[in-house]
């Protein structure tokens, strides 16, 4: 091209010192080109920070307020809902990072392999391109506690209606004091002997709810070497006397029925008949007790409370961890595709099993990138703020709490600039270590 | 290669049918569980949809997956009455003007900064060049109190311009970085012919950065337009009026139903869907520039 033609040309003129008016003009052409950036740069970062950092000596309002020394920062350190925020970040440091580096390195390895993995990388990364606050409200939505209307506890009420199906009397109440709870169950205070009865009434079971096949309710007459009873509906139309088998009250089929020796030792269990007689043969000497097993009164799943305030935070970390695994996935496969293939090969053809190649090779010389996708979370997790104001409802928000929603908090809702200009330089502190670590890369590549 | 390959192939007893089929096998496994963790990244987001395609009164009694049962429920009523009811088209069109601003502008004061950096001379500039990369280390939490009682004292809070600004010098150092990385690649000699021919810097600017640069600038854009669009604390603190702070306004109402919520914030995840999928291979691009290189 024209440029080679040029530079092979001998510079005719090029050997005296440059005439200091044009270097200045050239200076001048660059301070021209820096200029936008250099006024963006100093307003809307430089001035800021300076003045922040000088805002957090001082009170609560005012352009500055008065001088409060470290006062502002003892404040962030004793306020319980901010050392709160400290906790939960650390909590985001220590869990999201790893979870999302793995994450994205399984997934990496999983789909190297497999012919469509162009469409299951793309799934994985689309969060990427959503907003951390429509995720918020997305898996707000999947969160909700109610089984029939949360995504999320509707499949733990699948498994859990699989894995033990609630009782059949899951709201019934003892119809007389004569039986007691008892780790869950029911348990007939009185002791029994062999050849007693006991009477186990119920209430509170809605017509509906009484199991099918249910009949009239039959009081034993005992029998000795046995101790017999019934368990029943101790209520029909119009009331009945409580504790006593009448007519028109029905027998409870499918109760679980346990007797305790007299240590409280469970020695026998059966289950009620129709008409809701028991019997337990055999039955030696002693003093014994009657109850009704707690499964029984099994609730049904009723769903976690994903957005209240004991799992607020696992619920924030699950979602944010579905936004960034497409992430560390992207980045770890360019790594893994970048990886020399002869050194797997001549690992594999050693001998090595394929999870000791991963292990021994793969993962050693992902190293660097793995590191990358690591700190990257770490920054990024410090900084984390517009999903957990989505998600967790104003109601859990101070025990969601994180350093950057404190700082809004504090400054944009209780207007103290003094304590929040304190959590931002904080924050900034936090940074600055990790951070430096990238940009020490960056100029490294650069 | 291929003749090579073919060559092997052939006399290989493994590749019978039955291995054929016994190694698809081996791998069935795996492509299920694939199969299953991508529909599992898949719901949240179909869920979403769905929700906003239900009458309220449904999804205040059943959950979403009831559409598959009942597929006839789906109505776009959510949508056009959220049209309709005013507030949001006026967010969406700020949400837009911040972010083709803030791409804009971030994109020519970035290339400006980093053809100087690159390729112009004057002194002290790697040290400068080092300071702004510096930068990236501000989280803008650092700014938010001046910049609201400075955006106060002059009247401009609330405006999509005190956004764009905002955006735009927290973009900065990142653009700076990589545009300049970028554009110190761009082979000399073709720089050094215009200026011999007597090109002024605003046209090697213009004529040769600009589009010998487009590949960088492409990521660069899709990014800053995502990172934008995508805002929420800007906006919030400085009350701009864009689809995230409409949104949120409505948030304090989720209890009260979905039918506001479900379709607007599906309504704001199109756009960068749609940004993503257009311009995918920018996007990743511009991602292992920023991480990995």
């Amino acid at each position: 091209m024209s440029g080679q033609s040029i530079t092979a040309e001998p510079p005719p003129a090029a050997a005296p010192p440059e005439p200091t008016g044009e270097a200045r003009s050239r200076h001048l052409t660059g301070g021209l080109f820096l200029l936008p950036a250099a006024i963006l740069l100093g307003v809307w970062l430089v001035y800021p920070t300076v003045y922040t950092i000088v805002r957090s000596f001082f009170g609560q309002s005012g352009y500055l307020g008065t001088w409060v020394g470290i006062d502002n920062y003892k404040t962030l350190f004793t306020t319980s809902t901010l050392v709160t925020a400290i906790k939960n970040n650390a909590i985001w440091v220590g869990v999201v990072p790893a979870f999302v580096t793995a994450l994205g390195l399984i997934f990496a390895v999983l789909t190297e392999r497999v012919r469509w993995v162009v469409a299951f990388r793309t799934v994985v990364f689309l969060p990427m391109a959503i907003s951390a606050f429509a995720t918020g409200i997305t898996w707000r939505l999947m969160y909700q506690q109610d089984p029939n209307l949360g995504a999320i506890n509707a499949l733990g009420r699948a498994v859990s209606s699989a894995v033990s199906s609630p009782g059949v009397l899951s709201n019934a109440l003892p119809s007389t004091t004569a039986l007691q709870t008892h780790g869950g169950g029911l348990l007939l205070k009185t002791p029994l002997h062999p050849g007693g009865v006991a009477l186990l009434g119920l209430t509170g079971i809605a017509p509906t709810d009484v199991p099918q096949g249910a009949r009239q309710a039959v009081k034993p007459a005992g029998k000795s070497g046995a101790i017999e009873g019934v368990v029943w509906r101790d209520f029909k139309p119009g009331g009945g006397k409580p504790g006593v088998v009448e007519h028109g009250e029905l027998g409870l089929p499918g109760v679980t029925i346990e007797l305790r020796d007299s240590s409280g030792k469970v020695v026998q269990t059966t289950k009620s008949d129709p008409n809701g007689s028991f019997s337990f043969k055999g039955v030696s000497s002693g003093s014994y007790q009657a109850g009704i097993g707690a499964q029984t009164f099994a609730k049904p799943f009723g769903g976690y409370s994903w957005l209240g305030p004991s799992l607020i935070t696992p619920a924030l970390l699950i979602a944010y961890i579905w936004i960034w695994a497409g992430f560390a996935l992207v980045v770890i496969a360019s790594g893994l595709a970048a990886m020399p293939r002869e050194v797997l090969e001549a690992a594999r053809t050693d001998g090595a099993t394929e999870f000791q190649v991963f292990r021994r090779v793969t993962v050693p010389l992902l190293a660097p990138v793995l590191s990358v996708v690591f700190i990257t979370m770490v920054i990024n997790v410090l900084k984390v703020f517009d999903i957990v104001i989505a998600l967790a409802p104003e109601s859990t928000q101070s025990n969601a709490n994180v350093i950057a929603l404190a700082m809004w908090r504090t400054a944009f809702s209780g207007f103290d600039f003094g304590t929040g200009s304190a959590i931002a330089v904080f924050l900034f502190l936090l940074v600055i270590p990790v951070l430096a670590l990238n940009i020490r890369r960056f100029r490294r590549e650069a | 290669m291929a003749a090579v390959a073919e060559t092997v192939r052939v006399p290989t007893p493994q590749d019978t049918v039955a291995a054929r089929i016994l190694r698809a096998l081996a791998r069935t496994p795996l492509q299920i569980l694939l199969v299953v963790i991508g529909l599992l990244w898949l719901v949240p987001t179909v869920g979403l949809f769905i929700t906003s395609i239900l009458p309220g009164t449904e999804t205040s009694t059943a959950g979403w997956w009831k559409i598959f049962s009942h597929p006839s429920l789906a109505t776009f009523a959510n949508y056009s009455a959220l049209f309709h009811a005013g507030g949001l088209t006026a967010a969406l069109e700020t949400t837009a003007i911040v972010a083709v601003g803030n791409t804009l502008l971030v994109v020519i004061v970035a290339a400006l900064a980093g053809y100087a950096f690159a390729w112009l001379d004057f002194p002290g500039r790697d040290w400068i060049f080092i300071c702004v990369i510096g930068l990236l280390v501000v989280p803008l939490q650092m700014a938010l109190i001046p910049m609201f009682k400075l955006y106060d004292t002059f009247g401009i809070g609330g405006t999509a311009l005190s956004a764009i600004l905002f955006h735009a010098a927290f973009g900065l150092p990142f653009a700076v970085f990589l545009l300049r990385n970028f554009f110190i690649g761009i082979p000399k000699d073709i720089l050094e012919s215009a200026r011999i021919d007597g090109a002024s810097e605003i046209w090697i600017f213009v004529r040769l950065i600009l589009p010998l640069g487009l590949p960088a600038i492409a990521s660069l854009s899709i990014f800053q337009f995502l990172w934008t669009w995508n805002d929420l604390i800007v906006s919030l603190t400085f009350s701009v009026n864009t689809l995230n702070l409409f949104i949120f306004s409505q948030l304090r109402q989720f209890t009260q139903g979905t039918t506001v919520i479900a379709p607007a914030t599906f309504l704001s995840l199109v756009i960068p869907l749609v940004v993503f999928f257009a311009f995918q291979r920018y996007f990743v691009q511009g991602l292992l520039a920023g991480s990995v290189k």
